[in-house]
């Protein structure tokens, strides 16, 4: 289906390469360790990457979450941190069709706001809190 | 075909996958519902009054060649349309036209009071007609060039309009409900812009939302888009002026 190795090309040294293994990403990016408060504050935050516009997380405190994607409450036990993070960094790797953004991609882009050009939306840090954020996320046990 | 037949084609459409397209107003909060048919309580009728007021002024004006703006009824629902001389008008570039070419006054200037006030007042007279844009002849390939935009993904976000307006009309995006972006709305009272404004404004706030290239009002690509958007709405109606949260 997917070709198993996929090398991002390194723009300016702002997108780190990856290896595509299946539908994850298992290294880490850059080797980096993700710290989930910091992912946590990266997902609520309006101004970047904005995941609250379409996705809801579990906390009854915030307001007009989004429902174009999927609730994230009980995320981390659905999917391997590996398979998280290649949902963040480009989910049109594992499905073409995929509505939602990549947040660690700039090649291949179309009439990209000067202001964004050549940047991805999150760095390879903000991408590994993340992902410790979200497979932090699991599913109350029974 | 029977009428039964007829009746099932909705059923076929979304049998076959193809999007259903829903007149805007269905996709507005009723508390904004009503208030867009209440003129007492859409601030877009100062708007309104305002156009009309200058319907009558100027020498000529308006009114001297049109007549009573009644007149202008089912006008609205065919814009944008390929002029005489090839270029495609929305409303407000043939209202220009008509301030520049024939009163001999400077154009107003888009997204300017004076000219939002006169197509919004315009509008209001196809208010309820359903929308008829001309997508044959030289339309078409204008209308190829907006369904290209259209169906684009672009930005940072990497998104087409129709992942959106098609794919999730009907759900929330934050705060707002997604509808299937027709523009018969505008120009429309955005309570967020505190004023009225144009269709191509809010086509820069959703080319901004996926940080795309945000393109200047009248633009070539816009207005191309805008007609792609119409001939989605041909049959729909006319629900300008519009009131938006
Ligand atoms: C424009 C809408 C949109 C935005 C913004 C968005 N997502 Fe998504 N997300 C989706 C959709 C839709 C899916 C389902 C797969 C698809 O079609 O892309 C999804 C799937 C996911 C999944 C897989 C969930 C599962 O249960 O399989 C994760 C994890 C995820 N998103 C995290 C995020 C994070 C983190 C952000 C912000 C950094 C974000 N999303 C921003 C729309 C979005
Ligand atoms: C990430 C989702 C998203 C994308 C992509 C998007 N829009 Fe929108 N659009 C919205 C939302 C949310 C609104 C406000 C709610 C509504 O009216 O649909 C909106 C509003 C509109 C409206 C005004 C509808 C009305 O009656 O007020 C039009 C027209 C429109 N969009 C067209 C477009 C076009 C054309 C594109 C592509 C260039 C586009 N949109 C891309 C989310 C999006």
């Amino acid at each position: 289906m997917l070709a198993l190795t996929l090398l991002a090309a390194p723009v300016a040294g702002q997108v780190a390469s990856f290896t595509v293994t299946g539908d994850a990403i298992e290294a880490p990016l850059d080797g980096l360790q993700g710290d989930p408060v910091r992912g946590e504050a990266v997902v609520r935050n309006r101004e970047t990457a904005n995941c609250l516009i379409c996705h809801a997380i579990p906390d009854t405190a915030e307001r007009f979450m989004g429902e174009i994607g999927p609730p994230l409450a009980g995320v981390g036990s659905r999917l391997s941190p590996g398979q998280i993070r290649l949902r963040v960094v480009d989910p049109t790797l594992w499905n073409p069709q995929a509505i939602m953004p990549a947040y660690h991609r700039t090649e291949g882009l179309v009439r990209v706001d000067p202001r964004y050009r050549d940047h991805p939306v999150l760095s390879a840090q903000e991408v590994e809190d993340v992902v410790a954020y979200l497979s932090a996320l699991e599913a109350p046990r029974r | 075909m029977t009428r039964g037949g007829w009746a099932l084609l909705p059923l076929l459409a979304l049998l076959l996958g193809a999007a259903e397209i829903r007149p805007t107003s269905e996709y507005l909060s009723p508390e904004i519902r009503a208030a867009q048919e209440d003129p007492s309580r859409h601030p877009g009728w100062l708007w309104v009054e305002e156009g009309e007021a200058l319907w009558r002024r100027g020498e000529p004006s308006c009114a001297t060649c049109h007549g009573n703006i009644a007149g202008m009824a089912g006008v609205a629902a065919r814009y944008p349309m390929v002029a005489a001389d090839g270029t495609l008008l929305d409303l407000e570039g043939r209202i220009e036209r008509c301030r520049t070419q024939h009163q001999g006054e400077p154009a107003f200037g888009r997204e300017s009071d004076a000219l939002l006030a006169l197509t919004a007042a315009v509008a209001l007279q196809s208010r309820g007609m359903p929308v008829a844009v001309a997508t044959d002849g030289p339309a078409a390939s204008f209308l190829e060039e907006g369904r290209r935009f259209y169906e684009t993904r672009q930005g940072q976000l990497n998104l087409s309009c129709g992942q959106c307006h098609d794919d999730n009309a009907g759900r929330r995006l934050r705060g707002d409900v997604i509808s299937n972006g027709l523009g018969t709305g505008y120009p429309a009272y955005r309570l967020e812009w505190n004023t009225m404004g144009s269709l191509h404004r809010r086509l820069r706030a959703c080319s901004l939302g996926v940080r795309a290239e945000q393109l200047p009002l009248g633009s070539r690509e816009y207005l191309a888009l805008e007609l792609f958007l119409a001939s989605r709405a041909n049959g729909l109606p006319v629900e300008a002026p519009g009131l938006r949260r």
